[in-house]
């Protein structure tokens, strides 16, 4: 399926590459890529179309029901959202504090999530790339070639994804749809039962994330300069720190850091987001294309997720996981790590400190307390904000005097990504890009990129990874000059 | 790993997983299935030696629950079967993909026959046809014509026993 864009034609004298997905439903994603006349990529134009759609969505829903109802969001991370919603409820309900028992509980939801994401992420999308290489046989960059070889490590990543899984159905009260954080607080802690279940085997997963770290390492270090180099670009980061600037994911301000790694602002009360943060738009998506206002949109962009928030820290609050994390930084030479790559071996390390910090946490009385809500004064905004895991998001929501909700606000980690993705498809397909032949190696190079952040192209919809990937490479006329189109099975035929 | 739901869990001999989003429209055909299934599983006897799970999408965690199981169906809504549904056997069977948002369940299958180096059990797919995929909490009309003809394909099917009995089923149409 070719698609022309009828609103933005291409700018004159650019060639427009298109990769698209063939999907059954709204909310794909397809890549454009604008060409000059001297074969270099001007820009790369990564098109979703999911989530303004959903905002209208919950309009007119009461606000109680929204921790619930925006997990349907995600079906990779609706804890995230889950726990984001819960965060602007809190504000709603004017509990400016939880109970002990609440936060811890939803620390640890949060914690198995990420664990069980980042496991998903390394042992499934992207560690057969790094395994075996970008130029291995296509089916050895999937969990089959990646289980024939190295059988151990494909059963780990199942493994890790069922103990996150397990935290988050004792947290979450069930497996899907959960309903364990409430406006302010949760409805139930946990028992000795659930505790004792969760503790026999996080040594395990501990050393397991430790091997993971030792695997990415070798790997990284392998091929060192092409690992620091593909799809590499500078940018600003913005994460969520701790108040003594340590490592956090659930509840913290807003830290932004420019590529050379000064300060933007630090240390935002989030609720003050958008005095900091604005939402640009462009005309050819849908999705928006934040910024750090004081900078402007055209230089102002900014990658979030486990990249930003491993540069932005200033430690771990865990041994194991603050080791690595020097390690880590020391290859920035006193500056942030800029390798898009190195969102994997980032993601690794935040594997290993959820683990560390489930074992920590399940060694604490306060999972057990009875003290689990907190209430105030009734409020009509609503602001949560949390580091999911692939990256900083924002809910925000507005109610009447009925309590329904009347306006609402999300900016997910893929959006906040937005303009960066963008970067690394134009850094990769001017390096693979050979005049007017598209080839196999294009296609892989810019999937490689694309699975290092691993958007949400698909929020919300189990359909999507049968979408096949179709390249078209037009003029500056619109003419279709070559065509590549790669099945499901792998298969990759050439149309034009 | 010894303890944490990965080992030493009773199954019942059948699984039936859906899958789908409930906000999505048609999507949440395989999740409206969960919930007749559920009612009839709580209401009778019929279902007893049947276990029902449901997600928003398949991934490589639920090759570990088809473990001891003997035989699997995967209900899924569909933009591209025949209506009302169609109903066939699958095959281990990897996927090529570039996000982790989702898994065939032919890859599940082949997630669990290369991690427990053994064949999964026998695995059916039925896909019933939907036809809007929206944002929406409601199925179509169509759909919900499908879901029922469906469940009664289903509640028959799981009722004779005939897939425990190692049925092959090839292409069914209705």
């Amino acid at each position: 399926m070719t698609t022309k864009s009828k609103k933005t034609p291409p700018p004159k004298k650019l060639k427009r590459v298109v990769i698209e997905p063939l999907t059954r439903v709204e909310g794909h994603g397809k890549i454009t890529l604008l060409q000059d006349e001297n074969l270099t990529i001007r820009q790369a134009r990564l098109h979703i179309t999911e989530f303004r759609g959903f905002e209208k969505f919950i309009q007119g829903r009461p606000y109680w029901e929204l921790p619930v109802l925006v997990q349907r969001l995600c079906g990779i991370c609706p804890v995230s959202h889950h726990l984001a919603a819960a965060k602007a409820t809190d504000m709603l309900v004017g509990a400016t504090k939880l109970t002990a028992t609440a936060e811890k509980i939803r620390r640890l939801m949060h914690f198995g999530q990420t664990l069980q994401s980042h496991a998903l992420h390394f042992f499934h999308l992207c560690s057969p790339d790094l395994l075996f290489g970008f130029d291995d046989d296509i089916h050895h960059r999937n969990i089959v070639g990646m289980i024939e070889d190295r059988p151990e490590i494909a059963k780990q990543g199942v493994m890790l994804r069922k103990y996150g899984q397990e935290v988050i159905r004792i947290t979450a009260g069930k497996r899907i749809h959960g309903t364990g954080a409430i406006p302010g607080g949760i409805n139930k802690s946990l028992s000795k039962k659930d505790i004792d279940y969760l503790k026999q085997d996080i040594a395990q997963i501990i050393n397991w994330a430790q091997e993971a770290i030792t695997l990415i390492k070798h790997i990284f270090f392998e091929r060192y300069d092409y690992h620091m180099s593909f799809a590499s670009i500078d940018s600003n980061m913005l994460s969520v720190v701790r108040n003594d600037g340590a490592f956090e994911i659930y509840d913290g301000s807003l830290r932004a850091r420019d590529k050379q790694g000064e300060s933007i602002f630090d240390h935002i009360d989030y609720a003050c987001y958008s005095d900091f943060i604005q939402e640009g738009i462009k005309n050819w998506s849908y999705m928006k294309f934040p910024f750090i206002s004081s900078i402007g949109q055209e230089h102002g962009w900014y990658r979030v997720g486990p990249l930003a928030r491993v540069n932005n820290c200033d430690f771990f609050p865990t041994p194991l996981a603050e080791t690595e994390r020097r390690e880590f930084v020391s290859t920035g030479n006193g500056k942030p790590v800029q390798s898009t790559l190195a969102y994997h071996w980032a993601r690794l390390i935040e594997l290993l400190h959820c683990s560390e910090a489930i074992s920590e946490l399940l060694m604490d009385s306060d999972l057990s307390g009875n003290d689990l809500l907190n209430r105030g004064e009734l409020q009509s905004c609503g602001i949560g904000v949390i580091e999911a895991p692939r990256g900083t998001l924002f809910h925000h929501y507005e109610i009447n005097q009925d309590s329904l909700v009347e306006k609402a606000n999300l900016i997910v980690s893929t959006t906040n990504n937005n303009q960066a993705m963008n970067e690394s498809i134009r850094k990769v397909a001017n390096q693979y890009l050979d005049g007017n032949q598209l080839t196999e190696a294009l296609l892989n190079q810019v999937e490689v990129a694309i699975r290092a952040y691993d958007p949400c192209l698909s929020c919300a919809t189990h359909a999507m990874g049968k979408m096949p990937l179709q390249i078209d490479l037009l003029n500056s006329d619109n003419t279709l000059i070559d065509r590549l189109e790669k099945r499901v099975s792998g298969e990759i035929n050439r149309l034009a | 790993m010894k303890s944490t739901g990965l080992h030493n869990t009773k199954h019942a001999p059948i699984l039936v997983f859906t899958y789908g989003n409930p906000s999505r429209g048609d999507d949440a055909l395989g999740p409206a299935m969960f919930d007749l299934l559920e009612v009839c599983k709580q209401q009778t006897t019929e279902l007893d030696h049947v276990d029902l799970l449901t997600d928003y999408q398949l991934q490589i965690e639920h090759a570990l629950d088809l473990e001891q199981r003997q035989c699997v169906l995967f209900i899924d809504s569909s933009a591209s079967a025949n209506p009302p549904f169609e109903f066939h056997q699958l095959q281990a069977e990897q996927d090529i993909g570039y996000t982790t948002h989702a898994m065939s369940p032919s890859a599940v299958l082949s997630v669990y026959q290369q991690i427990r180096k053994t064949a999964p059990p026998p695995a059916y797919m039925l896909s019933i046809r939907g036809n809007e995929f929206g944002l929406s909490e409601n199925l179509s009309s169509q759909a919900n014509r499908h879901l029922q003809q469906s469940y009664r394909f289903v509640r028959d099917l799981l009722a004779t026993g005939i897939m425990s009995e190692g049925f092959i089923f090839g292409q069914i149409t209705p």
